[in-house]
C-alpha cells in the first residue's frame, strides 16, 4: 500500500503536460503522497461485482440525426487565439513524437 | 536465412456524414480554413458532444458488410494524449466496448494476367471503432499552422489481425475494403483527401515458424502506392537488420514518401499512456437486433459477390467484372442496360471501355472522373445502341463514332441515326455500282484475288467503305464483291 | 429619476414585482445594484467583472419590451450574476484562472440563452477558485472574494463569488455551479439560499466543465422562494447536453406552498458524528425542532458510505478534471507562454504559468488515478464504490422524503486556515459531496447565526427529479424564518 501513497511526480507532471518548479514538486510530492495515503480507504472496500457507476442517471442513444447547420466564421474560431496566420492558428513547430 | 512478414493493418475511414460526429456542423474537403468548427469543435469552454445517430448506423453497415459481431452496447472513451491538431487534448474514440469484433475481408491477389481471375482468401479483422478525426497540421519551416475543419469528423478504424504476408495482400486487402465502402456509399475513400488512411504493423520471422517476430508501427502510409512501398521498405530493413545480425527493436517509425525509408519515431518505451477512461459527457449506444436487421436489408451486394453473380450468371468475361465491379453506379448503370438487351457481354465491354473513356474525358485535366449522375448517355441509350448493332441497323465502326456524339449533345443513338443518315447501306443495286466502281479502280487487287490472294479483297472492301463513309453493310459488301470477282 | 437607493436590499420577487407594478424600472434596478456594487465590491471582491453599458442595454430593453406589454415574465428586467465559467457571448470567461484572462466567448451558455429568453438582465462575471477548483474562493488567480459577514473570513466556494454578492446585495440572483458543495457550501457560509439540482435538471452547455459526471449549474438567492422562480428558468432538456434529463419541468414555484404531509426527513447519523461544530450542531437541532413542532417526522437514517464519499469524489473529480482542462493549453484560445520554443514547450510552460496551485494538484492527481497500472485501483474502484453509496441513497429515500444535515461542518474560515492542507480543505465538502456522486438535488437554507454572527445553512437532500417536493419542504421552514433576508453590514 505504501508503494501506492507515493507518485511518480516527473511522470505524472509529464502526462498532464504541467511544467513545475522544484519547489512545487517538491511541495506536491508531499501533499499528494498525504492525499494518496486519505485514499488508500478505497482499496478497503469490497467492491466485488459492483457495476462502475459513470452517469448517475444512465440512459442509452443519446444522438441527434446528422443534419449540419452553420459554424463559425475563421474570424470567430480565431478570435482568441494567441496566434494566427492564412486564418488557421499558428504553433511553433512540432517536434514529432 | 529466408523470412516472412507479417502484417497488421490500422485503417481509418472517414464516413461521409453531413455532420461531424459529436456536433452538427458541416463535413467537407477543400472549405476555407476553419469554417468547420463551432464550440464543440474547437473544444471551447463549456462545449458538449452529442452523438451523431448516422454515423453509428453506417458503422454498424460496415460491420455486417464485413461480417463483424456487431455489440449489443458500446461506449465512448477519452483517450488523452496532447497533440496540435486535437482541440480538447483527447480524442473521443473506443476501447474496451468497440461497435464491431471480429469480422473479414474477403481480397483476390492479381491472376496471371489481366484477363484470368486470381486467388481469393479470407483475411480476419480484429474489431472495428468510432471515433471522432483530428485536424490538420501543415508543417513550415519555423512553425505549423493548423485548420480544425477535419477536426471531430467521423472516423472509423478497421484493425485486421497479423494476418497479412506481403505488400500485394496488403494491396489486394485495401483495394477490396476500399470498394466495399464505396460501394455501400460509407465513404468515398480518397486517399489524397485523407478520407482513408494507414498504418501498418510490420514484423518477420523465419519462414516455417509460428511465433511473431518483434512488431514495427509504421505510420504516414498516406496513399496507395505509399503503403505498398512502405510496407516493402520496411520488410526489407528488417530482413537486412536480422541477417546482419542486429535485433528488431520495438517502435514506430515513419514511411518518408519522397525519400522512400522509414525513419524512428519513438520506441516503445516512449509509447503514450491514454489514460482511457469513459466519457462522462456521451451516453453508451444500445443496438437491439431489430435496428441490426433493418440495416442489414438495406446492404448492397458485396462487390465479389457481384462480380461471382456477372461471371456465373450473365456470362461476363473476369476483365469485364474486375472494371466494373469495384464501383457500384458504374454496375447499375450496366445493370440496367443489360436489362434491355440480349448481349450484357457486349454492354459490359462498352461501359468499361467506351462508357468510361468518355466520362474520363468529360472531366477537365487533372480532375477526377466526372460522375455518373450526370452522365448524357443513359443506360437506355447505350442499350439502343447496341441493339441498333444487333439489329444489322448500324455497323460497329459507326456505333464507336456515335458514341462520342451521344456524349456530347445527350440524344440518343437513334435520333442520331436518323438526323445524319447513317442507316447501314444494304440496298444490293447501289453497292453492285460502287462495287464494280472499286475492281476497275484498283484492278491489280482484282487480279490478286482471283488469282488466290484472299487478302487482296480488303483493299477493294475498303474503298467500299470509304465511299460509304462506313454506312455500307460490310456483310453485303463482301458478298457482292466476291460474286463480281468469280 | 426617483430614489430607489434600498432597492439593492429587496428579495429578486419584490424587485420582479415593483417593475411590474411600474414602481421602479429596469434602468432604474440596474442602476441601483450597479452602484452598489461600486460602493461594497472593493471590500468583498465578489466580481471578476461586469459590463455596465450592456447591462444597462439589456435593461433598457426590457422596460421597453414593458412598455409595449410585452413582458417576458417575472425575471423580466432582474439582474442576474454569473459564475464566471458560464458562458456569455461577448463576455470574457476566466474561470478566475491566469490562463483564459484574455479569452471572450464567442457562444452563450444554454443557461444564458434561457435567461435572456425570461427577459433577465444577464449581468457580470462573478469570482470563483480556480476552474472550481476550492471550497474557500482563495483559489482565484484574480485575488479572493471575502465574506461580506466577516471580510477576514472565506466566503465558502467554489462559487463564493455568486454566494457573496448575493449576500452583499449586490444582485438579487445569481448562478453557480456545484460539483462537490460549490453552490451550497458557499450559499450556507454566506447566509443566502443555494440549490443544487438533479444531476441533468439543467443542461451543462457552456459551463466550463471542472468534472462532467458531477457538474450542475444552480441558482442563489436571498429566499427559496427566489430560488424556485430561477431554478424553474434555467431548467429543462437540452438537446446540446447529452446528460441532460429529458424529463417534464413542473412550476418549482407555484407548488411551493402545497404542503407535503405526512413528510418524513432523515437523519443521517453519520453526519452527525465528530467534526461539527458545536454552533452548527445547535443551529441544526433547533431547525430538527422546527420541523418536529411542524408534524414533519423526523427519523435517524444511516449513509454507511459517507466516510468513502470524499476519496471517490476526488478521485473522480479529479480524473475527470485532467482531462477537462486538457484543452487550457497556449494553443487555440488560451494564453500561451512567451517562453515556449516548441509545440511540448507550448504545453507544459503555458499550463506550468497559468494554472494555480490547487488546479496544478489536482490535474496531476487526475492522470496519475488514470495512468496506466493505477486506473484498476483508482478510477474505477472510486466508480465502484460510487455505485455502493448511491445505494445507500437509494435504501434511505425509501424510508424518507428528504434529508436534512448541516451544509457545512463549520462556519466560515479564516483566509489561509486550511489552505496549505488539502485534505482539510477537501473535508470541508464531506456533507454535501456525496449529493454530486449519487446525483442528488440538495439545497442550502440559512439557518441561524454563531454568536460571533456568522451565518449557519442546513442542507436538505431530496429524490432525483423531485425538486418541487425539497423546495415545498425548505420554502417551509425559509418563509417562516428568513434568515436569508438578514443582512450584512457593509
Amino acid at each position: 500500500m505504501s508503494e501506492k501513497s507515493s507518485m511518480d511526480i516527473d511522470y505524472v507532471a509529464n502526462l498532464a503536460r504541467i511544467e513545475l518548479s522544484p519547489e512545487e514538486k517538491n511541495k506536491f510530492q508531499g501533499q499528494l503522497g498525504e492525499v494518496l495515503k486519505y485514499f488508500e480507504k478505497l482499496q478497503e472496500v469490497d467492491v466485488e461485482g459492483v457495476i462502475p457507476t459513470a452517469h448517475a442517471f444512465p440512459r442509452f442513444n443519446v444522438w441527434d440525426v446528422d443534419e449540419s447547420v452553420e459554424g463559425f466564421t475563421s474570424i470567430e474560431a480565431l478570435q482568441n487565439a494567441p496566434k494566427s496566420r492564412n486564418d488557421q492558428v499558428v504553433v511553433p513547430k512540432v517536434v514529432e513524437e | 536465412m529466408d523470412y516472412e512478414a507479417v502484417i497488421g493493418l490500422e485503417v481509418h475511414v472517414q464516413l461521409d456524414t453531413k455532420s461531424k460526429m459529436f456536433t452538427r456542423v458541416g463535413t467537407g474537403f477543400g472549405q476555407p480554413p476553419n469554417t468547420l468548427t463551432n464550440p464543440v469543435v474547437l473544444g471551447l469552454p463549456g462545449a458538449l458532444p452529442v452523438m451523431n445517430r448516422d454515423a453509428i448506423e453506417k458503422s454498424i453497415k460496415v460491420g455486417l458488410l464485413l461480417n463483424c459481431k456487431i455489440a449489443d452496447i458500446c461506449k465512448w472513451d477519452r483517450k488523452n494524449y496532447f497533440y496540435p491538431d486535437m482541440p480538447k487534448n483527447y480524442q473521443i474514440s473506443q476501447f474496451d466496448q468497440p461497435i464491431c469484433e471480429g469480422g473479414e475481408v474477403e481480397i483476390e491477389m492479381p491472376g496471371n494476367s489481366p484477363s484470368e481471375i486470381g486467388s481469393h482468401r479470407i483475411v480476419q479483422l480484429t474489431r472495428i471503432h468510432l471515433e471522432e478525426d483530428v485536424g490538420k497540421l501543415t508543417h513550415y519551416e519555423t512553425d505549423s499552422l493548423v485548420d480544425y475543419n477535419r477536426a471531430g469528423c467521423p472516423l472509423l478504424e478497421i484493425v485486421s489481425e497479423p494476418d497479412l504476408f506481403s505488400p500485394e495482400e496488403v494491396f489486394a486487402y485495401l483495394t477490396s475494403l476500399r470498394n466495399s465502402l464505396v460501394s455501400a456509399e460509407i465513404s468515398d475513400c480518397d486517399m489524397e483527401k485523407g478520407q482513408l488512411r494507414c498504418d501498418a504493423n510490420i514484423s518477420i520471422r523465419p519462414v516455417g515458424t509460428s511465433t511473431l517476430g518483434t512488431k514495427v508501427e509504421i505510420k504516414n502510409l498516406n496513399t496507395i502506392s505509399g503503403v505498398r512501398n512502405g510496407v516493402e521498405y520496411e520488410i526489407r530493413r528488417q530482413t537486412k537488420a536480422l541477417n546482419e545480425g542486429e535485433t528488431i527493436i520495438q517502435e514506430t517509425r515513419r514511411w518518408n514518401p519522397d525519400q522512400k525509408y522509414t525513419t524512428p519515431m519513438r520506441t516503445k518505451e516512449m509509447a503514450h499512456d491514454y489514460r482511457y477512461f469513459p466519457d462522462p459527457d456521451l451516453m453508451p449506444v444500445k443496438i437491439d437486433s431489430e435496428w441490426v436487421e433493418f440495416i442489414r436489408k438495406e446492404l448492397p451486394e458485396k462487390p465479389f459477390d457481384k462480380q461471382r453473380r456477372y461471371m456465373e450468371e450473365m456470362n461476363l468475361p473476369y476483365s469485364s467484372t474486375s472494371a466494373l465491379c469495384g464501383d457500384r453506379p458504374l454496375c447499375e448503370f450496366f445493370e440496367e442496360a443489360a436489362k434491355l438487351s440480349k448481349v450484357p457481354q457486349k454492354i459490359a465491354n462498352w461501359v468499361v471501355n467506351d462508357l468510361l473513356r468518355e466520362l474520363g474525358q468529360a472531366g477537365k485535366e487533372g480532375e477526377e472522373r466526372r460522375g455518373l449522375q450526370n452522365c448524357p448517355v443513359t443506360p437506355q441509350h447505350l442499350a439502343e445502341l447496341i441493339n441498333l448493332i444487333e439489329d444489322g441497323v448500324v455497323s460497329n465502326n459507326v456505333a464507336k463514332e456515335l458514341f462520342p456524339e451521344m456524349f456530347i449533345s445527350g440524344k440518343s443513338a437513334k435520333t442520331l441515326v436518323e438526323e445524319k443518315g447513317l442507316e447501314m447501306k444494304s440496298d444490293g443495286d447501289e453497292i453492285e455500282d460502287l462495287c464494280a466502281q472499286a475492281i476497275s479502280d484498283d484492278p491489280d487487287a482484282a487480279e490478286k484475288f482471283r488469282g488466290g490472294k484472299e487478302g487482296a479483297i480488303n483493299a477493294l472492301k475498303g474503298s467500299v467503305m470509304k465511299a460509304t463513309r462506313g454506312q455500307a453493310n460490310p456483310q453485303v459488301v463482301d458478298e457482292t464483291l466476291r460474286r463480281l470477282l468469280s | 429619476m426617483s430614489d430607489h437607493s434600498e432597492i439593492f436590499s429587496l428579495t429578486g420577487s419584490e424587485i420582479s414585482h415593483g417593475i411590474d407594478n411600474g414602481i421602479f424600472s429596469s434602468q432604474e434596478v440596474t442602476l441601483a445594484y450597479l452602484s452598489r456594487i461600486r460602493e461594497v465590491d472593493e471590500k468583498v471582491h465578489a466580481f471578476l467583472s461586469y459590463d455596465e453599458d450592456d447591462m444597462l442595454r439589456q435593461a433598457k430593453l426590457s422596460d421597453q419590451r414593458r412598455a409595449s406589454g410585452k413582458s417576458l415574465g417575472p425575471l423580466d428586467g432582474v439582474p442576474v450574476g454569473l459564475k464566471d465559467v458560464i458562458s456569455v457571448k461577448g463576455q470574457p470567461l476566466t474561470a478566475a484562472s491566469k490562463i483564459l484572462k484574455d479569452y471572450r466567448s464567442p457562444y452563450d451558455a444554454t443557461v444564458t440563452v434561457k435567461l435572456r429568453s425570461a427577459g433577465a438582465v444577464v449581468g457580470g462575471r462573478l469570482n470563483l477558485d480556480e476552474f472550481a477548483m476550492g471550497s474557500s474562493t482563495e483559489n482565484s488567480a484574480y485575488g479572493p472574494t471575502c465574506n461580506p459577514w466577516d471580510l477576514n473570513r472565506v466566503p465558502g466556494g467554489s462559487s463564493g463569488g455568486s454566494a457573496a454578492a448575493v449576500a452583499a446585495r449586490e444582485t438579487p440572483f445569481t448562478l453557480g455551479s456545484d460539483t462537490g458543495g460549490s453552490i451550497r457550501q458557499p450559499a450556507s457560509l454566506c447566509g443566502v439560499v443555494g440549490m443544487k439540482p438533479t444531476y441533468g435538471r439543467v443542461s451543462r452547455y457552456g459551463l466550463a466543465a471542472f468534472a462532467s459526471s458531477l457538474d450542475q449549474i444552480g441558482p442563489f438567492a436571498q429566499t427559496v422562494e427566489d430560488a424556485a422562480h430561477l431554478l424553474e428558468i434555467i431548467s429543462g432538456h437540452d438537446p446540446l447536453d447529452s446528460t441532460s434529463y429529458p424529463t417534464d419541468v413542473s412550476s418549482f414555484s407555484k407548488i411551493l406552498n402545497e404542503p407535503i404531509k405526512p413528510c418524513k426527513l432523515g437523519l443521517p447519523k453519520e453526519f452527525f458524528g465528530p467534526g461539527m461544530d458545536d454552533e452548527v450542531r445547535k443551529s441544526i437541532d433547533e431547525v430538527i425542532q422546527w420541523y418536529r413542532q411542524k408534524g414533519y417526522e423526523l427519523v435517524e437514517i444511516s449513509l454507511p458510505t459517507t466516510e468513502l464519499s470524499v476519496p471517490v469524489y476526488y478521485v473522480i473529480a479529479t480524473a475527470e478534471a485532467s482531462s477537462n482542462l486538457a484543452r487550457y493549453d497556449g494553443i487555440r484560445y488560451t494564453t500561451r507562454s512567451e517562453k515556449a520554443e516548441n509545440a511540448i514547450d507550448v504545453y507544459a510552460k503555458s499550463r506550468g504559468e497559468g494554472f494555480g496551485q490547487e488546479v496544478k494538484r489536482r490535474c496531476i492527481l487526475g492522470a496519475y488515478g488514470l495512468s496506466s497500472g493505477y486506473y484498476d485501483a483508482y478510477y474505477l474502484r472510486a466508480q465502484k464504490t460510487r455505485t455502493l453509496i448511491r445505494d445507500d441513497f437509494d435504501k434511505a429515500f425509501a424510508q424518507v422524503d428528504a434529508i436534512l444535515t448541516p451544509t457545512s461542518p463549520t462556519p466560515a474560515f479564516k483566509f489561509g486556515e486550511k489552505s496549505e492542507d488539502p485534505i482539510s480543505m477537501y473535508l470541508s465538502d464531506i456533507y454535501t459531496i456525496s449529493t454530486n456522486l449519487a446525483g442528488l438535488p440538495g439545497i442550502s437554507v440559512p439557518c441561524g447565526f454563531t454568536e460571533n454572527g456568522l451565518p449557519v445553512g442546513m442542507q436538505l437532500i431530496g429524490q432525483a427529479f423531485e425538486e418541487g417536493k425539497l423546495l415545498s419542504i425548505a420554502h417551509d421552514y425559509d418563509r417562516e424564518l428568513q434568515f436569508g433576508r438578514k443582512q450584512p453590514n457593509l
